[in-house]
């Protein structure tokens, strides 16, 4: 358990209850924002090791030293795969809520029934 | 109260789900096998300086390719859903002016943004970023025109072209990578050049200045549809 996976874990749990209990559609849709960020947190931690530099080989990193100067890449490209793909999904999120603003005049997630039972 | 009482339960419950899997991740002291991998053949294979562009790229091309069609499918929807109504056309709002710091400001800016955008996604293998990173980047200079002069419309048809034309050469090349090299997506069609040059890395540099051309012009169409929407 390192710090920055426990800060993750922490804003998913913070990111949970915001969806559960906030009656706003906006600030449902910062909780999910909130969630991601979370999630992104717990990915980097996986591949991060302590003391070691980004993998990028560059003057002060030789081809042949980086095996143990580097910290996992895959995580680093899975974390930039979801940033993108939770740019893409808050964007449409906030469209649907701009329509059903359009549709009720309200924001409030209770105005909406007609799922409910 | 019943409900305060079922949400405190599902948060219990998630903590208790969620906590094995994050008290395993223990501090790591070396790379893993696929890792390994991918830091000891990545540079000699592939050709970038920049590994993590080398996973996104060529190792799990798949799943970038994925990753824009993700964003496709985001950006018609956003299209869809705020199209423009038909009766706006007739009485516009007029909009107010924008001031004249925030006007020359825009004038000096935009093409620096859009140089500094440019440059990220052409060396996207070398430093770090790369084509997302460089497509939100020219879509920022898109947003700073726009709030500085909100009458001016987006030419629509050239930015469709930009984004299908981009597309298709993506998956152009990714499908050449299978005639002319190991597999869908492989860099090697080109030839890799001198390692850590702009011109290296075989076809990286060329497949990330389309994903950043297209990821611009994404962001961009969702901005302005955004903006158009009359609510």
């Amino acid at each position: 358990m390192t710090l920055v996976s426990i800060i993750g874990f922490v804003l998913i749990i913070v990111g949970l209850w915001g969806m559960l209990t906030q009656n706003n559609i906006i600030k449902i849709i910062i909780g999910f924002s909130i969630i991601d960020t979370g999630i992104h947190l717990l990915i980097v931690s996986i591949g991060y090791i302590k003391g070691k530099t980004a993998p990028i080989i560059d003057s002060a990193l030789l081809k042949t030293d980086a095996m143990n100067q580097v910290v996992d890449p895959i995580p680093s490209a899975l974390v930039l795969t979801a940033i993108v793909i939770g740019l893409a999904v808050t964007a449409l999120m906030l469209v649907y809520a701009v329509n059903l603003y359009q549709r009720k005049q309200s924001l409030d997630i209770n105005d909406f029934e007609e799922l409910k039972w | 109260m019943v409900k305060r009482f079922l949400i405190l339960l599902v948060l219990v419950f998630f903590v208790i789900m969620l906590l094995p899997l994050v008290s395993d991740i223990q501090p790591q002291t070396e790379l893993n096998p696929l890792a390994k991998k991918y830091v000891k053949d990545g540079p000699d294979e592939l050709g970038s300086a920049n590994l993590v562009t080398s996973v996104i790229v060529t190792y799990r091309g798949l799943d970038t390719l994925g990753e824009v069609a993700v964003l496709f499918i985001a950006t018609a929807g956003v299209g869809f859903m705020l199209r423009r109504r038909k009766d706006s056309n007739k009485n516009p709002q007029k909009k107010r002016e924008s001031s004249e710091i925030l006007q020359t400001g825009t004038a000096l800016l935009t093409p620096l943004i859009f140089l500094f955008g440019i440059y990220i996604f052409l060396h996207g293998h070398l430093t770090p970023g790369g084509g997302f990173q460089g497509g939100v980047v020219i879509a920022s200079a898109i947003l700073l025109s726009m709030l500085s002069f909100p009458q001016s419309e987006i030419n629509h048809k050239i930015l469709n072209a930009i984004e299908s034309l981009s597309g298709v050469l993506y998956l152009v090349i990714g499908i050449l990578g299978i005639y002319l090299a190991a597999g869908f997506l492989d860099n090697r069609i080109l030839p890799l050049g001198d390692f850590g040059r702009l011109f290296s890395a075989g076809a990286i540099p060329v497949i990330y200045s389309l994903i950043g051309l297209k990821v611009g012009s994404e962001l961009v169409g969702i901005l302005d549809s955004m903006q158009r929407s009359d609510s």
